[in-house]
């Protein structure tokens, strides 16, 4: 059976979360431990700053062993645990990991990390040797779930911070950023992430206005730019193409009458202003001119919402995705059957016990009908005897009866996957 | 022959126009390959069907308003083929293969007859001074619909709400310098034509200018883009302004075109 017990956070706050994280020699141990509890055949555990996740897969329940292993190896209190762990089982967790690795059970949905760190953990059990068939194609077929997810919706296209959004609109102002000219005005935190984003999208020649000049000079080494005087920066807008500002000041630093001045000296080049202060610096009236993009921290936001609602839109056809992938899923794992693999494995020699016979008696074409009855006699007879310890083998309710189905299919290649 | 080969070719810049707009519908799903492709089948036929038309006549087969549409559909696709390979505009293919597909409707509801050509046209200027008109108005119809996705991502910018189409528009700084670029492109050609015009003019009828209808509006063409290119370089009117004034211009080449053949009396009537 498979099955996963973990938290994520919806379930569980921080605090729970790190309790319970499986960092550096951990996860060794831990994927170690939780192996040799009686019962558990392969397991394998997502670890993240979001989620703690243990997929199993077992003769039969195991999760009161596996809480109590968890209990006791991080010590926390069992009570504590059971608060903020959800217990899913067979397709329903092999649905959960499809989710997981498609982004669409993440924080911020459509985010790329977590295919990679489930890539990452899986690795790391496969090289502990602590999975087996079952999980390892569980993981497999959820990977390209979330290919599938990544190729056939935009889950992850438009930008969902503010920063980014920024960079998105400037790239359809501006065709290549490493030809513009960039100045951030004042500072503060969310304009320096801005301005980082600018300058890893190509953005050179960066200028830092700030009323403390030291602290712009700062700013300047780190972004490889030049520090101004505060008083200096409108003489130079008219050599700027975008501006971030976030001056703190209580009143406009930039007015309409000033910008049309500057259009007018740059010769109506376009400029990309971005107000992210609050009370805003730039006069909104400036939008109204040609050529000037005036965007504020809400105009950003705007498009920063608009671009989740397309998310989850898209997570709608992700989830169809996954439907259909759990499907295909569930196929594979009732192939595993016995009887699927016994049929099959008749089939197979049934063919060929009958392609063999239509050349021999093709060869001996005048051969008399006791004869022709002798020999197909013989041939089944050795078909039969040949079949009869494997499908005896396969009846048996072993401990290791997925092993041995996984294993004669590919002795007999037995592909009955589509 | 030539008459198949045309109508197949209307056929595919049907297709092509009708999967233009879908594609334009989807917004932000929208691509302009499909339609590509399909100009690219329609472009072949099309070609054949001017160069079958050409041995059959005997001259370059834009002497009716017939042939001249078609031929015009076909510059500005030739154009536009010429503008995806070197720039890979975003939505171009599905922005310009309407526009392309009503060219060539006009041209299959004129009348079609291959007649024997006019002695006045007869001159080696007939190839040279039509060529250099029809290519600069193919730039100015390329222009013109750069002109309209400028005004459209631009207005997605302004409102604030990019959405739609706004992710597989291209950059507005691509569409204006690419606009402008056409319109260097189209406005010598088009002085050319009308200075060839003016020369063979002068051959055939002893005089340079006779104010033909034609002529007028060509002049009239002439100044509207004398004056964007002016405006442009000289106080900076770029972006919206230009675009605007590209869409202007465009429309008094359609009249030129069309509106001048049909209604007014002119030797230029492609008759």
């Amino acid at each position: 059976m498979i099955s996963v017990i973990g938290l994520n956070h919806k379930t569980a706050d921080i605090e729970v979360r790190e309790r319970l994280a499986f960092n550096g020699p951990k996860l060794e141990e831990g994927l170690k431990g939780l192996l040799s509890l009686p019962g558990v055949k392969e397991v394998f555990i997502i670890s993240t700053c979001n989620r703690v996740e243990i997929y199993l897969h077992s003769k039969n329940t195991v999760s009161t062993q596996v809480i109590r292993f968890l209990s006791e190896f991080h010590s926390i209190p069992e009570e504590l645990l059971k608060k903020s762990l959800y217990i899913l089982n067979g397709l329903e967790a092999a649905r959960h990991l499809f989710r997981v690795a498609s982004s669409l059970d993440s924080m911020v949905i459509g985010e790329p990390q977590i295919l990679g760190q489930v890539k990452e953990a899986f690795e790391f059990a496969l090289g502990q040797k602590t999975t087996g068939p079952i999980i390892n194609t569980l993981v497999k077929k959820a990977i390209s779930a979330a290919k599938r997810v990544r190729t056939e919706t935009r889950i992850a296209e438009n930008a969902v911070s503010i920063s980014y959004a920024a960079v998105e609109l400037a790239k359809k102002i501006f065709e290549d950023l490493s030809t513009k000219t960039f100045m951030l005005l004042g500072a503060g935190e969310m304009a320096e992430l801005a301005a980082r984003h600018l300058i890893s999208n190509g953005v050179r020649s960066v200028t830092v206005a700030n009323r403390t000049y030291e602290r712009g000079c700062e700013l300047a080494r780190e972004f490889n730019g030049r520090a101004i005087r505060f008083e200096d920066f409108p003489k130079e807008l008219v050599h700027t193409d975008i501006v971030i500002c976030s001056t703190g000041a209580p009143n406009y630093v930039v007015t309409k009458a000033d910008m049309q001045e500057v259009l007018k000296e740059r010769k109506q080049k376009p400029v990309f202003l971005i107000d992210i202060s609050v009370p805003r610096n730039i006069d909104p009236a400036i939008n109204e001119l040609d050529n000037v993009y005036l965007y504020d921290i809400d105009d950003l936001q705007g498009v920063v919402d608009s671009n989740i609602l397309e998310r989850k839109k898209e997570a709608e056809k992700a989830e169809k995705i996954i439907d259909e992938e759990v499907e295909k899923f569930q196929k594979w794992l009732s192939s595993l059957d016995s009887v699927p693999t016994i049929i099959a494995l008749r089939k197979k020699a049934e063919d060929i016990k009958e392609a063999e016979l239509r050349d021999f008696f093709n060869k001996f074409p005048d051969i008399d009908e006791k004869k022709k009855k002798a020999v197909i006699q013989l041939a089944s007879t050795i078909v039969n005897k040949l079949l009869h310890p494997p499908t005896a083998a396969l009846k048996e309710d072993s401990e290791d009866r997925e092993t041995l189905i996984a294993t004669i299919k590919r002795l007999y290649s037995l592909n009955d996957e589509e | 022959m030539a008459t198949i080969l045309f109508e197949i070719a209307l056929t595919f810049y049907f297709a092509g126009a009708i999967v233009s707009i879908v594609e334009l519908w989807l917004g932000s799903k929208a691509t302009s390959k499909p339609v590509i492709y399909i100009a690219i089948a329609g472009f072949v036929f099309h070609t054949f069907s001017i160069i079958l038309r050409y041995i059959q006549g005997g001259y370059l087969p834009i002497t009716n308003l017939h042939e001249a549409s078609s031929f015009y559909a076909w510059s500005v696709l030739l154009l536009f083929f010429f503008l995806e390979v070197r720039y890979k505009l975003g939505l171009l293919g599905c922005f310009i293969m309407p526009l392309v597909f009503i060219l060539m409707l006009s041209s299959s509801m004129l009348p079609r007859e291959l007649k024997p050509l006019n002695p006045v046209l007869q001159s080696y200027w007939l190839p040279v001074h039509t060529f250099l008109a029809f290519l600069g108005n193919a730039a100015f119809a390329l222009s013109f619909v750069i002109g309209i996705m400028y005004l459209i991502q631009e207005h997605y910018l302004k409102s604030k709400h990019p959405s739609g189409l706004f992710e597989k528009l291209p950059s507005l700084q691509s569409l204006d310098e690419i606009n402008y670029r056409l319109i260097t492109i189209g406005f010598p050609l088009l002085s050319l034509a009308i200075i060839t015009g003016a020369v063979w003019s002068e051959t055939a009828f002893g005089t340079y200018w006779r104010w033909d209808p034609k002529e007028t509006w060509s002049l009239i063409t002439w100044f509207i883009y004398a004056l964007l290119l002016h405006a442009r370089l000289v106080s900076g009117w770029r972006g919206k302004r230009a675009a605007i004034l590209s869409i202007i211009g465009f429309s008094t080449v359609l009249f030129t075109f069309f509106g001048v053949s049909l209604i007014m009396k002119t030797y230029h009537a492609f008759k």
